[in-house]
């Protein structure tokens, strides 16, 4: 899997939205790549900057309010530099993407099945029949019963699982190699949930697309991704293969998001709490390391003045050195032995 | 000892239609939900959305008409009384919202806001009351300069604590929570959960917990409840229902949580289909004709599982 060939390359992408005079940067210097056939995870708690880099890509954002900068390379085009028209180009047949709320995502006017087929009708010279017969075959193919009747069907009248896999059947229409899934499944029930991502892990086996999946669950990160990348007020703070991640998490940050989950496993122990609050996007620290004010007890001197990120075994990387010198509050006085023992 | 009884709850919501918009039928919202409440512990009701489990809470505090069934509080029957402003009940039974911020007024301040039950149910001077505000707020954990801004100045979770601090404020016995750290990052989520234990302990609180997250469950809860179509397929102590689950429902619901490691996820998929397969095979033996979860059958003292008698026989061949 790691030698696949590329299909996105994002280098120093940043993109600020306006407010008042100045743009504050959301997604600050992000730098990742998606191969072809993975899953490629983007955790992080709200206002990170996850769902801003997803939209980002694909363009939809406010082009008067926004500022994208950097490059977004997709088969050697740069998507930060497009304009509209060329973005429509390339949604839905290149880049498909599946909403959080797949209600508000869908029309509420138009037939299930004329809404599968826009994209079609937009982006391929099919005839009529062609495309009927293209759009009862992308409803089986999510799953759905009886096909031809949902067809016909509001949006209204499908429960919210059924809906979710029409959202993924307009995605997968025009079998687009990259497909952009946001939080596909935080507005379901774990039943479901658990349905719709055997569904996506199924789909990418049969169509070799590239995913990202956006979400702020680690467990549907365990469930189904092939690489994890770990967002921190607009950063990337730690990247790895999922099995390297959840097995030696390395970054104060994700180290202490794993400590705060209840565990199905665990007893009645106190979870981890992280000190204070995701600064806000006007306040966020911008030299530094940005997760210091939130573990103040270990020394500054542990964080780099400009934290990189830094390779630590194959495909692991970590942005700045604190979790060299990180402990939880705790089990200080160990630790802190360990630490006078090596100077 | 319970101090609480529930007996046979029932909430049926009518579906009018037809010739003079009369009753063509009901919704079973709640169908018959039986349980006990005791001092100092916290009670899960875990289901999918739709099963009823935020209708029970809210027809236990009285937000909710119920259509049958009798609630016992330290044995006297108040069924029918429950927002009686004069009664005990409705002092000692509180609730803690989902979303916190809509469960708020926004013109009030936080000082007003926490002295309305207190104004309510105990008769304090202002100045005991101003005191027992400041005491509020310390207790979960907020500065003294709180009291005077409005709610929409304050992050989610701490919200979410004000909303816990509004209903300590009587002393209660029983603090319902709907869904309370459903909306709440997971660093916040773990802030608030440690949070509710703590004055659990403190102050010998019992919770009903409604949520649909088993894993916050598990973590907060001594019983377990698991509800289907308004009614409980499962019910046992912790333990019970995460390691021998007994209802096909049951197992569906834990085979569904992701498990937060990658190693064995393939294992896990397999799994997962097969317990769907024995859900679709073996439906006659959970559900009635029409889809009604059987009657609870007591396997032991705190273990009861809904099944038909047929069912159980199987079960107890194996």
């Amino acid at each position: 899997m790691r030698t696949s060939e590329e299909l996105l390359k994002i280098t120093d992408l940043h993109t600020g939205f306006r407010i008042g005079d100045n743009y504050f940067d959301a997604v600050d210097g992000v730098s990742l790549t998606l191969r072809k056939n993975e899953i490629l995870a983007i955790v992080g708690e709200s206002g990170c900057g996850k769902s801003t880099l997803a939209t980002s890509i694909i363009g939809l954002h406010d082009h008067n309010k926004t500022r994208v900068q950097g490059e977004i390379l997709f088969k050697n085009k740069n998507l930060a530099r497009m304009t509209e028209g060329d973005f429509n180009e390339i949604r839905g047949l290149e880049i498909g993407m599946i909403f959080q709320d797949p209600l508000s995502a869908l029309n509420p006017l138009m037939r299930i099945g004329e809404q599968i087929e826009e994209g079609l009708i937009y982006h391929t010279d099919l005839t009529k029949n062609k495309r009927r017969e293209r759009v009862l075959e992308l409803l089986n193919q999510v799953g759905i019963p009886n096909a031809e009747r949902v067809a016909r069907q509001f949006p209204h009248q499908l429960s919210g699982g059924m809906r979710q896999r029409v959202i993924i059947a307009i995605a997968i229409s025009c079998k687009p190699q990259i497909i952009i899934a946001d939080e596909p499944t935080t507005a379901l029930d774990v039943t479901i949930q658990a349905q719709i991502l055997d569904l996506l892990i199924d789909l990418q086996k049969e169509t070799g697309a590239g995913i990202i999946l956006i979400t702020h669950d680690l467990g549907v990160v365990a469930e189904v991704a092939d690489r994890v990348a770990v967002m921190y007020a607009g950063q990337i703070i730690e990247l790895a293969p999922v099995e390297e991640l959840f097995a030696n998490p390395k970054h104060p940050y994700t180290r202490s998001l794993f400590n705060s989950i209840p565990q199905m496993n665990s007893g009645n122990e106190k979870l981890n709490v992280i000190e204070g609050i995701v600064p806000s996007l006007m306040k966020l620290p911008r030299q530094g390391c940005r997760f210091a004010p939130r573990i103040s007890w270990v020394p500054e001197s542990a964080h780099e003045a400009e934290p990189t990120l830094h390779e630590l075994s194959e495909g692991h990387f970590v942005r700045c050195s604190c979790h060299n010198h990180f402990y939880f509050k705790g089990e200080k006085e160990d630790i802190h032995h360990e630490l006078y023992a090596n100077k | 000892m319970s101090f609480m009884q529930i007996n046979d709850l029932k909430v049926h919501y009518p579906i009018r239609g037809g010739f003079f918009n009369r009753v063509i039928d009901h919704v079973y919202a709640v169908d018959g939900i039986t349980m006990e409440i005791e001092r100092g512990k916290a009670y899960g009701l875990v289901g999918e959305s739709g099963c009823g489990k935020s209708t029970t809470g809210k027809s236990i505090i009285g937000l909710e008409k119920i259509t049958s069934g009798t609630i016992v509080y330290e044995g006297e029957n108040v069924t029918n009384r429950r927002r009686d402003r004069n009664s005990s009940y409705n002092r000692d039974i509180q609730m803690i919202f989902q979303d916190s911020h809509s469960s708020m007024n926004p013109r009030k301040r936080v000082q007003d806001i926490l002295a309305e039950p207190i104004r309510n149910f105990l008769s304090l001077t202002p100045q005991e009351e101003s005191k027992k505000i400041s005491e509020l707020l310390e207790i979960v954990g907020m500065p003294e300069d709180a009291k005077v801004k409005y709610p929409h100045e304050f992050s989610g979770g701490q919200k979410q604590r004000l909303g816990i601090a509004r209903a300590i404020a009587t002393n209660p016995k029983l603090i319902i929570a709907d869904e309370p750290v459903s909306a709440l990052d997971l660093s916040v989520q773990a802030q608030v959960l440690n949070f509710m234990k703590d004055i659990q302990n403190e102050y010998g609180l019992s919770y009903l917990f409604i949520s649909h997250d088993l894993g916050v469950v598990k973590h907060m809860c001594d019983y377990i409840n698991i509800m289907y179509k308004g009614r409980f397929v499962e019910t046992g102590t912790k333990q019970e229902i995460y390691s021998d689950p007994q209802h096909i429902y049951t197992k569906r619901l834990l085979s569904a949580i992701p498990d937060v490691t990658p190693v064995g996820r393939e294992e896990r998929k397999r799994e997962r289909i097969e317990v769907e397969r024995n859900y679709q095979q073996e439906h006659a033996q959970y559900f009635d004709e029409n889809g009604r979860v059987f009657d609870l059958v007591t396997l032991t003292d705190t273990h009861l599982v809904a099944a038909s008698a047929s069912g159980l026989q199987v079960k107890e061949g194996i």
